[in-house]
């Protein structure tokens, strides 16, 4: 393999991590202020979908180079409004908030599929799309292996980037980040301090429909071009175990969602090297996924998810 | 009587009713701002289901996976977990009966036909045990173990069936020789698929419900999954449930999996994809309030709308992904029943008043 290919390899990496990384922000927003967010996949397709619908008719009305970015603000509204339902169901209603989660995954699975059909004459798929364009980094670009790799990329990954440092900075350095996790940590004891548990849990919900969305968006407006039922399939579960891998730490979830990422680009790459002609290519398949567990168990510290996950708050009960 | 008035004045079961009643009226409004005719639509959907003996059967096929994963999603729920992996013990549990079933096809049927389905259940079981284990002895989140084994599941079985059980130039295996099919049913049905499965889903329902609330280890299990912490204080063993419990959801997929490929398909293919079963289990779970006899009723109604959305979109021209947002409603009626209640509330007001008099 010459460096050439070795800087591709880090750049499909790259494409395939953004989407990841994005919904694994969404879910430790989510789930550091207590809430459980098995939506994630929900959500991404929520925001896969608007971000091709939004983005499609953005460039039928002559938006060029725009057209993307209107889908991706599609796909942050659209996301805030389906974390809405779970917000609604788990916080004011106190329903389990697995459940409502995975009401999430149907609504959006059903709503997003059958409103494609109806704006589009039946069709299952919406129609294909520009997307974003790659934009290298002046000078940076021109670092062998990394030039390629890291700064010729979508804007979507830059954004990941970026948003993966500005996040670890706003949940452990600012007051607001201490209360979102004091209220995921130990709610009542938030309240006495003064602390809106509610409210602190919709913004938690709401920042991971947001995330979420833009994670759903950068598949259809970087990868696929359209949006269509397989468009999704299974990337905010993957969200779920990278955010969980990273121990709930935009820094650790970042490296997760990289890995996954790596996984998913290496398929592209693996006849490259003569030794996989001698290995079934499922094995190969299989590596990501048997190294997770294995990393996972060699790990030292058991799982340290935020102590009040999963409980909806009641203030009578302190 | 007076017990049967009793029955349905509680609620529990007064809301699961309710809430798909309002599920309905949510899929009826979505299909009016579609401009599509919900009338028309429901009365195709059950047209389609109730029409003809063969559209009955197809129905009742399936039904069939979706009570197992049901099942085993549910248990697991009960013990205190939450099994994202039934898509992969359904696979684990499908190449285990397959493998069975075309390997040994030289024994004789009664041998073969049961041989297959505990292989289905055991490895299915196991499968899933693999996470119950890791949960027990390292504190790993079986969420993210299941959800990796239903990747690990995925390519194993397509390895194995391509490497073992190949059927020539196909993306499937070869034909399966143990059968599960009831052939006497199926000419009265028009010949739909109808299998033992069915009955053995039934069947796995009795036993969730008999081990869970009538036997020792059934009650340490629900105790395990109430509080484990408690449950450690008044010296039941965690771990040793946690394993246990998930064996014993996985081994409800893993039926699930010789149902599909002994009864229905009688070969199994190459997955591209993950087959979904496991999503839908968790639905069926959901909508059953995790009790036995509620995911049997959840199986026939989420049976009956997805079989049934084929005819809505035939006769009513509407997009069968409404049936998702129907039932997507129903399970957040039933997770969120302050809504339920605050809909009912009037009714209730009603009944106390009655009382005071």
């Amino acid at each position: 393999m010459d460096l050439q290919t070795l800087g591709q390899l880090l750049n499909t990496t790259l494409v395939f991590s953004t989407a990841l990384i994005f919904a694994a922000l969404g879910g430790i927003f989510s789930e550091r202020s207590g809430v459980v967010n098995i939506g994630l996949e929900g959500l991404m397709m929520f925001g896969a979908f608007a971000a091709a619908v939004g983005g499609y008719y953005a460039q039928d009305a002559g938006m060029g180079a725009w057209a993307p970015w209107v889908g991706v603000i599609c796909a942050m509204a659209v996301g805030v409004i389906g974390s809405l339902i779970h917000a609604v169901a788990a916080i004011t209603f106190k329903a389990d908030q697995t459940i409502s989660g995975t009401v999430i995954n149907f609504l959006a699975a059903g709503s997003t599929l059958y409103i494609v059909k109806l704006l589009f004459d039946g069709a299952g798929e919406t129609p294909l799309l520009d997307g974003f364009k790659k934009i290298p980094v002046p000078g940076l670009s021109k670092i062998p292996v990394i030039g390629e790799g890291i700064f010729n990329s979508y804007p979507t990954t830059y954004l990941a980037i970026v948003l993966v440092i500005v996040i670890y900075f706003v949940l452990f350095k600012t007051p607001f980040g201490l209360r979102l996790r004091a209220v995921g940590e130990h709610p009542s004891a938030a309240d006495t301090l003064g602390v809106n548990v509610k409210r602190m849990r919709y913004i938690g919900v709401m920042l991971s429909g947001l995330l979420a969305g833009i994670g759903g968006a950068t598949i259809t407006l970087t990868t696929t071009g359209t949006f269509g039922h397989n468009t999704i399939s299974g990337q905010g579960f993957i969200a779920i175990a990278a955010m969980i891998f990273g121990k709930w730490n935009p820094l650790g979830a970042f490296a997760a969602a990289v890995f996954f990422g790596f996984s998913q680009a290496i398929r592209n790459y693996v006849q490259l090297f003569e030794w996989s002609n001698s290995i079934p290519q499922e094995f190969i398949f299989m590596i990501p996924y048997v190294l997770t567990i294995i990393v996972l168990v060699s790990a030292v510290g058991r799982s340290s998810a935020p102590k009040a996950l999963g409980e909806p708050y009641d203030p009578s009960k302190r | 009587m007076h017990r049967l008035k009793k029955i349905f004045a509680t609620d529990s079961y007064i809301v699961p009713i309710v809430a798909i009643i309002m599920g309905f009226l949510v899929g009826a409004v979505v299909m009016l701002v579609g401009g599509y005719d919900p009338i028309l639509a429901y009365s195709s959907l059950f047209q389609r289901v109730f029409g003809s003996a063969y559209d009955f059967g197809e129905a009742i096929r399936e039904m069939t996976p979706l009570m197992f994963t049901g099942l085993a999603v549910a248990f697991a729920f009960r013990s205190g977990m939450f099994n994202i992996g039934a898509d992969g013990q359904v696979l684990i549990g499908m190449t285990a009966a397959s493998v069975i079933g075309i390997k040994l096809a030289g024994l004789p049927p009664f041998l073969l036909v049961p041989l297959a389905v505990i292989a289905a259940g055991l490895c299915g079981g196991l499968w899933a045990g693999i996470a119950g284990f890791l949960k027990a002895k390292r504190g790993i989140n079986e969420v993210i173990t299941t959800i990796m084994l239903n990747w690990i599941a995925l390519y194993l079985a397509n390895y194995i069936v391509k490497t073992f059980l190949l059927l020539p130039k196909q993306n499937r295996s070869e034909d399966i020789p143990a059968s599960l099919s009831m052939n006497f049913l199926n000419s009265l049905f028009d010949n739909a698929r109808l299998h033992w499965g069915t009955v053995i889903a039934l069947a796995a329902a009795l036993f969730f419900y008999v081990y869970l609330w009538k036997t020792k280890q059934g009650y340490e299990m629900r105790a395990v999954g109430l509080n484990p912490h408690a449950a450690e204080y008044a010296g039941m063993n965690v771990g040793r449930n946690v394993v246990k419990a998930m064996f014993i959801s996985g081994a409800f997929a893993g039926l699930a999996g010789a149902g599909e490929v002994l009864g229905v398909f009688h070969y199994q293919s190459v997955f591209a994809a993950s087959p979904g079963y496991g999503f839908d289990g968790i639905a069926v779970a959901l909508l059953g309030l995790t009790h036995p006899l509620g995911v049997v009723l959840a199986a026939i109604l989420y049976g009956i709308l997805t079989y049934g959305s084929a005819g809505m979109s035939f006769g009513a021209d509407v997009p069968p992904d409404l049936i998702r947002i129907v039932i997507g409603s129903i399970i957040f009626f039933i997770a969120a029943q302050g809504i339920v209640r605050w809909v009912l509330k009037p009714f209730y007001f009603k009944r106390k008043k009655e009382k005071v008099l």
